[in-house]
């Protein structure tokens, strides 16, 4: 749709950055919520104890490698290049699904280990922030599959390439979150018990 | 709408075909279906007084159980139910919706745009507020309703002491009425950012608009810190998390924390708009310029910014350290200063005006009276010492009425007599306006004036009842029959609706420019036509509509150039494509409380709830942009480029 906007973005665009600035506050409650329980692990397992690096670095790499095929898809998609922005759709939305397997195979592991939603203030404030995260992952899954059905119904075409770049940054942007949180959870010198 | 012009349409021009969208029409099929910003202001205002009407008919019970002491009314628990919902209520779902109705239905108008940005999300947020509403009311019915305060303060909000679905309904009713909120911010800062008329820059933008604009700022900033405070009580509740188990060691001040650096804010979400309305109103019925625009608008955005440096004087006694009580109580005191420019501003505006106190003017007056008398109130909280003795006590209680109903209620009363007739098109009688004012005067000043004393005596808030002998008996008293004297004044408004609205009818509209006002929403005729602009104005100067009517002769003398009928547009346009209608914002909100319940009560209602909201998700989405052959009461040629200014999402 063509018109004229006063600042020269589409009214989508604008909208979509309001809308980050606006879940910037929701994380960073979130991450303030665990900073402060960080250490109030009660008698159930300790964040330093419990939490495996080498594992969630690899799952946040194929995370932070999903923000590139992300960038591919609109390239692709710029130029009107369908094919390739359905495959670079589908890897990235098979990358946040492989991320968010890890994190199911993640939470799986720590209850097994002892660590529930109600074991400690840790443990409840851990699971809230990621699962946030995690249903933010997902939500993006949903949009981008719903991205390649439109496009296989010949709907998503070279004119409406913002609509791909639009949700190309909520992708951007749940992953920049993801680099705070990893650091802020598990990079960070962790207590343990 | 023609049969042969809807035989052209093509596939093509009806993109994502699947599902047709209603027509418009008149009736109350309209209203559920309507996108016009203007139609769901109304709503916004309807709702917000009849939540209004609820949270005072609270009011009043509370001031009865108070009224001598021993008092019977209301048991201690129904007690903690009706102040809490008294709160509730007047915050979240009078005062707040009340003000975006007049976001919703001025800014537009105001900076010259045809509608919103997203006019089915506007429709959307006015449903998801409603069933948002309706929902935490419901509790009433359900179990009972919440019993924590408005503020909620965890633990205390916890299920072991309280163990009714009150608080439930709390946590899950206020995240609807959020979504709601935030969904609006985001369209309406779109909106004032994008859709500005050519011309109107930012800074020739009226006073009421800009300060619309900080509050929507403000919104898309504190709404998700509520959010996530909300969530914390709602897992801790329903699922057990241990956010606020204090025995595990969790931290008492992490709900104060986060609901505060919400709830200062929400103080400036509720008070800017009626800032605005009055920054409008004093300079038209001074018949001078709002004085130094720049020093309005400047000092709106501090405290727009200043407001997110002061949450913790709410926590003075709550035990956060001296380093923390002294600097929130430096930065207290350091947002009098925006404040005062403003009530410095105003009345220079009237000095060496023409002053005319018509019912909007007297309501803004009373505003700055009632607003500066809770402000300075307000500073003797900032002293933490003296705050201190003040905590928690009906002092409080007086400062914050002073400065809701003083600086709020009484705004909004002026914006609802200065708009009337721009948004039905006749007056509401002046007379009445004026006896409604200074009922409302008297009786909120017997009312909440007492407060300071009994406060200062030592009675404290959310008590049930008092014992006699503290010298409580004759200012409870003073107090109860003053809140009556409100609720008259309320009756008087609502008479004076009812008989003007009789008295106008098959009368032709008033004149378009009742009061010669001073900016762009008057230069469309009264009521405001569907298109609101026939042609999209330039604008070339701060208050636009005024400089169109008046100007300067030889000798430096403001004449008049033109009347205000020469400047108002007909409203008579053709050709002016508007969004269509569209049942989905309804359906996705009727999905929120089912979802709600679902979660207080049984999983299984999570199901409809949810594919509720999925379905008109989707629907929404794959609704055609616009139905290209519906009627949408215009008449435009179906090859003409759709859209004028609205991108319809």
């Amino acid at each position: 749709m063509s018109e004229e906007t006063t600042t020269g973005l589409s009214h989508n665009k604008l909208a979509m950055w309001v809308f980050l600035g606006s879940e910037c506050l929701l994380f960073g409650a979130l991450i303030s919520t665990y900073l402060l329980y960080r250490n109030k692990f009660y008698d159930g397992p300790a964040p330093g104890d419990i939490f495996d690096i080498p594992f969630t670095s690899v799952s946040s790499f194929v995370l932070l490698m999903s923000s590139l095929t992300m960038v591919l898809a609109l390239a692709a998609i710029q130029r009107g290049d369908i094919r390739n922005n359905r495959l670079w759709l589908l890897t990235t939305a098979l990358l946040g699904a492989v991320f968010i397997g890890g994190q199911v195979y993640e939470f799986t592991t720590f209850i097994r280990e002892g660590l529930g939603y109600t074991t400690s203030p840790f443990s409840s404030a851990f699971f809230t922030l990621t699962g946030f995260h995690g249903v933010h992952v997902s939500l993006g899954i949903v949009m981008l599959m719903s991205l390649l059905i439109s496009s296989y119904r010949g709907k998503l075409t070279q004119k409406n390439s913002e609509t791909v770049e639009i949700i190309g940054l909520y992708w951007h942007f749940v992953d920049v979150v993801w680099i705070i949180i990893f650091t802020v959870i598990y990079l960070v010198p962790n207590p343990t018990s | 709408m023609t049969d042969t012009i809807s035989e052209e349409v093509t596939e093509e021009q009806r993109p994502l075909g699947v599902y047709t969208r209603p027509k418009g029409g008149n009736g109350w099929r309209d209203w559920i279906t309507t996108v016009d910003h203007k139609k769901i202001g109304i709503l916004y205002g309807a709702a917000a007084l009849f939540f209004f009407i609820i949270g005072g008919i609270e009011a009043l019970l509370i001031r009865l159980q108070l009224a001598t002491p021993n008092g019977t009314v209301l048991g201690a628990d129904m007690y903690n139910q009706v102040f809490t919902m008294h709160g509730v209520t007047m915050i979240f779902l009078a005062a707040m919706p009340l003000a975006a109705a007049f976001a919703n239905y001025l800014i537009p108008l105001q900076i010259g745009a045809r509608d919103v940005a997203f006019p089915r999300l506007n429709a959307m947020s006015f449903w998801v507020f409603l069933a948002g509403g309706i929902f935490i009311n419901l509790s009433w019915l359900l179990g009972g309703a919440p019993d924590g305060g408005w503020f909620g303060y965890a633990p205390n909000t916890g299920v072991i002491f309280s163990p009714s679905v009150g608080m439930d309904f709390y946590a899950i009713g206020l995240q609807i009425t959020g979504i709601a909120s935030l969904v609006s911010a985001i369209n309406l800062t779109v909106t004032v950012l994008n859709m500005r008329a050519p011309g109107m820059t930012l800074f020739k933008m009226p006073v009421l608009t800009w300060m619309l604009f900080v509050v929507q700022l403000l919104l898309v900033f504190a709404m998700p810190v509520i959010a996530v405070a909300l969530f914390l009580l709602m897992f801790s509740r329903q699922f057990g998390a241990n956010f606020f188990n204090t025995e595990m060691g969790a931290d008492p001040l992490l709900w104060q924390h986060l609901f505060w650096i919400f709830g200062h804010p929400e103080v400036y979400i509720l008070v800017l708009p009626s800032f605005g309305i009055i920054s409008e109103v004093i300079p038209t019925f001074s018949r001078k310029p709002i004085f130094g625009y720049d020093f309005m608008v400047f000092s709106g955005i501090a405290i727009g910014f200043m407001g997110w440096g002061v949450w913790a004087h709410h926590m003075f006694v709550s035990g956060i350290g001296p380093l923390s009580v002294a600097a929130f109580s430096l930065s207290t005191m350091f947002i009098a200063v925006p404040t005062g420019v403003k009530i410095l501003n105003w009345i220079a505006t009237m000095w060496g005006g023409r002053v005319k106190f018509s019912s909007p003017m007297l309501f803004s007056v009373g505003v700055i009276s009632m607003f500066t008398i809770g402000g300075l109130s307000g500073v003797t909280h900032a002293l933490s010492p003296a705050d201190t003795q003040q905590t928690d006590t009906y002092y409080i209680v007086a400062h914050f009425h002073y400065v809701i109903f003083g600086g709020i209620i009484f705004g909004l009363f002026a914006g609802l007599y200065f708009w009337w007739p721009k948004v039905f098109g006749h007056m509401l009688d002046e007379k009445m306006g004026k006896i409604n004012f200074w009922v409302m005067l008297v009786g909120f000043n017997m009312t909440f004036g007492p407060m300071h004393v009994l406060g200062l005596q030592g009675m404290s808030r959310r008590i049930d009842t008092y014992s006699p002998g503290f010298g409580f008996e004759a200012w409870n008293m003073v107090a109860t029959i003053g809140s009556f004297i409100i609720a008259l004044s309320v009756l008087i408004f609502l008479i004076n609706v009812v008989t003007s609205v009789k008295k106008a009818r098959g009368k032709p509209p008033c004149g378009p420019d009742p009061w010669d006002a001073r900016s762009l929403e008057w230069m469309t005729p009264n009521p405001t036509p569907e298109h609101n602009f026939d042609e999209i104005p330039t604008v070339e100067s701060l208050d636009e509509f005024w400089h169109r009517k008046w100007g300067t002769d030889d000798e430096g003398q403001i004449v008049r150039v033109a009347t205000a009928e020469e400047v108002c547009q007909k409203g008579t346009a053709t050709g002016v494509h508007l969004p269509s209608p569209s049942y989905w914002p309804l359906i996705f909100a009727i999905g929120l409380p089912l979802l709600g319940l679902g979660l207080i009560f049984n999983l299984w209602l999570t199901l409809p709830g949810g594919i509720l909201i999925v379905t008109a998700l989707y629907a929404w989405i794959f609704e055609p942009v616009d139905d290209p052959d519906g009627p949408h009461g215009d008449h435009h040629e179906v090859n003409e480029e759709i859209s004028e200014g609205a991108s319809d999402v």
